[in-house]
């Protein structure tokens, strides 16, 4: 069931989803730093990266507001970033004050920190894009052929298999609890907010405890299969080299990418 | 009647049916035993009994039909109890458990005192008050999850495969439980031994429809059908 939920990864034929995850991998982290790199309000060169990208979008057939949407998500992360506007130098824009202590908004300060709200977003986009034209066992193939190391790759692994069963087991709490959440029909119901977050606090203390002792069981089954964290099995990698296609897409990236930062730097 | 369903349908959000033309209407003091192969639909019709689910058609829990103004007065009459005790028992110790339902209905705390000890007296498990239903076994988890909607002092149990994982012992003492429990009782099962002992009705399912519903002498001994749809005489 939740499967359907939370997969990422979208079904679909083409060219992108058929690029070698690897390249993949590679051109979405060079996307992400060149981000970075670019100087603050570069407004031009942020605009044509999310030109490029929605294009990318559409080759993947996922239509034109499916990352930016989706991208929202890193916004309350970005907003950590608020204290800039007030503490780098500059033309001051406005003021107000905090309790007794005055803050004063400056025009570097904001252009700053719109950056950096604009590449948080652009860089989730991508990663978005990345996930949803590659499969989860594509991903972690790459990430091994690019020397991640296995520990952190078996990590992400067992997050993603566990996620759904960690979901499930919330909803069956949460359903468990639905059920007895009654009224009756001389009293009021619902009890204490003090009261409810007690009861809430011990589930989230159960959900954790239940994933230590299944750790504990997944672990056990490892051994008992032979697993040995010293030495971890030697990685089937039954792939192909990198195809002309994979070549030209990549190379024609980093050059895409060069041209970004010479504009954002005029 | 204490539990009315007419023609309740229901399917899953990627279009699989789970439920077909289901009904049933279960008598005051009637216990019934709802038996069928995984995946025919046991589960999903019982998380329809609070309102859990809700699919087309019309559900009445003793006179009380079911729709989103009357589930916090619904969620008191059927008393679920999931397959899993872990998932019932989510307090740090039983009485808090036990107490959840009732404080959630805003009883007084001398009621809910009351409640909870008479609850805990029904199923035997008096002396557990003070226990962390962590550390309790899998028997004896089951009993206290039934304890934790008795004390909502419910019109129907409903009981998701309530025997699953016992051991000999503590399957007996559930049974014998099942079987004192003055109570009108809906209850999925593979457990064919127990139907036959404590279940004087039966409810055949089989992928989202009922197949046969009557006396468990009768059907017990129709080997054919029973076979047809995965199950075994015990």
């Amino acid at each position: 069931m939740h499967f359907h939920y939370l997969d990422r990864y979208q079904h679909k034929h083409s060219a992108i989803h058929n690029l070698d995850p690897r390249l993949k991998m590679v051109v979405t982290l060079l996307f992400i730093i060149s981000n970075l790199l670019l100087p603050d309000g570069a407004w031009g060169a942020f605009l044509l990266a999310w030109g490029g990208l929605l294009c990318i979008s559409l080759m993947a057939l996922l239509g034109i507001t499916y990352t930016a949407t989706r991208a929202m998500i890193v916004l309350p992360f970005a907003l950590t970033a608020v204290t800039i506007i007030f503490t780098i130098p500059g033309q001051p824009i406005f003021s107000f004050n905090l309790s007794s202590y005055p803050l004063i908004a400056t025009d570097n300060g904001l252009i700053r920190f719109g950056s950096i709200v604009i590449r948080s977003w652009l860089s989730m986009q991508m990663a978005i894009l990345l996930t949803a034209t590659t499969s989860f066992p594509d991903l972690t193939y790459a990430l091994r052929s690019l020397y991640v190391p296995q520990t952190i790759i078996d990590i992400i692994s067992f997050m993603y298999r566990y996620l759904f069963v960690l979901t499930d087991e919330a909803t069956r709490l949460l359903r468990a609890r639905e059920s007895r959440m009654a009224r009756h029909s001389t009293y009021r119901s619902g009890g204490s907010i003090l009261w409810q977050a007690r009861v809430a606090g011990h589930m989230v203390g159960q959900l954790f405890l239940r994933s230590y002792e299944r750790a504990d069981r997944v672990y056990g089954a490892m051994l008992a299969r032979g697993y040995n964290s010293e030495q971890p099995p030697p990685a089937l990698i039954p792939r192909s080299a990198l195809r002309f296609q994979d070549w030209v897409s990549g190379a024609l990236a980093v050059v895409i990418l060069f041209l970004l930062q010479i504009i954002g730097r005029f | 009647m204490t539990l009315t369903i007419n023609t309740l349908n229901f399917s899953y959000p990627d279009n699989h049916i789970a439920l077909k033309n289901i009904s049933l209407q279960i008598r005051r003091g009637e216990k019934v035993a709802l038996v069928g192969p995984n995946g025919a639909g046991k589960s999903t019709l019982l998380l329809h009994l609070n309102g859990l689910l809700m699919g087309h058609g019309e559900i009445q829990v003793a006179g009380l039909p079911i729709n989103k103004a009357n589930l916090p007065l619904i969620r008191a009459k059927t008393g679920l109890v999931f397959q899993n005790p872990d998932d019932q028992l989510f307090s740090p110790t039983v009485f808090e458990d036990v107490a959840f339902g009732p404080l959630h209905m805003g009883l007084p705390e001398k009621e809910v005192r009351a409640r909870v000890q008479q609850a805990l007296a029904q199923v035997g498990m008096s002396h557990y008050v003070n226990r962390m239903s962590y550390h309790l076994s899998v028997g004896e988890k089951k009993r206290i999850a039934i304890a934790t909607v008795l004390s909502m002092d419910p019109e129907i149990l409903v009981l998701d495969e309530p025997s699953a994982g016992l051991d000999p012992r503590a399957r007996r003492n559930l049974m014998t439980l099942l079987h004192d429990l003055p109570l009108t009782m809906l209850v999925s099962t593979h457990d064919m031994a127990m139907v036959r002992e404590i279940f004087p009705r039966m409810i055949i399912m089989d992928r989202g429809q009922i197949i046969a519903d009557g006396a468990t002498t009768v059907l017990m001994n129709d080997t054919a059908l029973l076979e047809a749809h995965g199950l075994e005489r015990p």
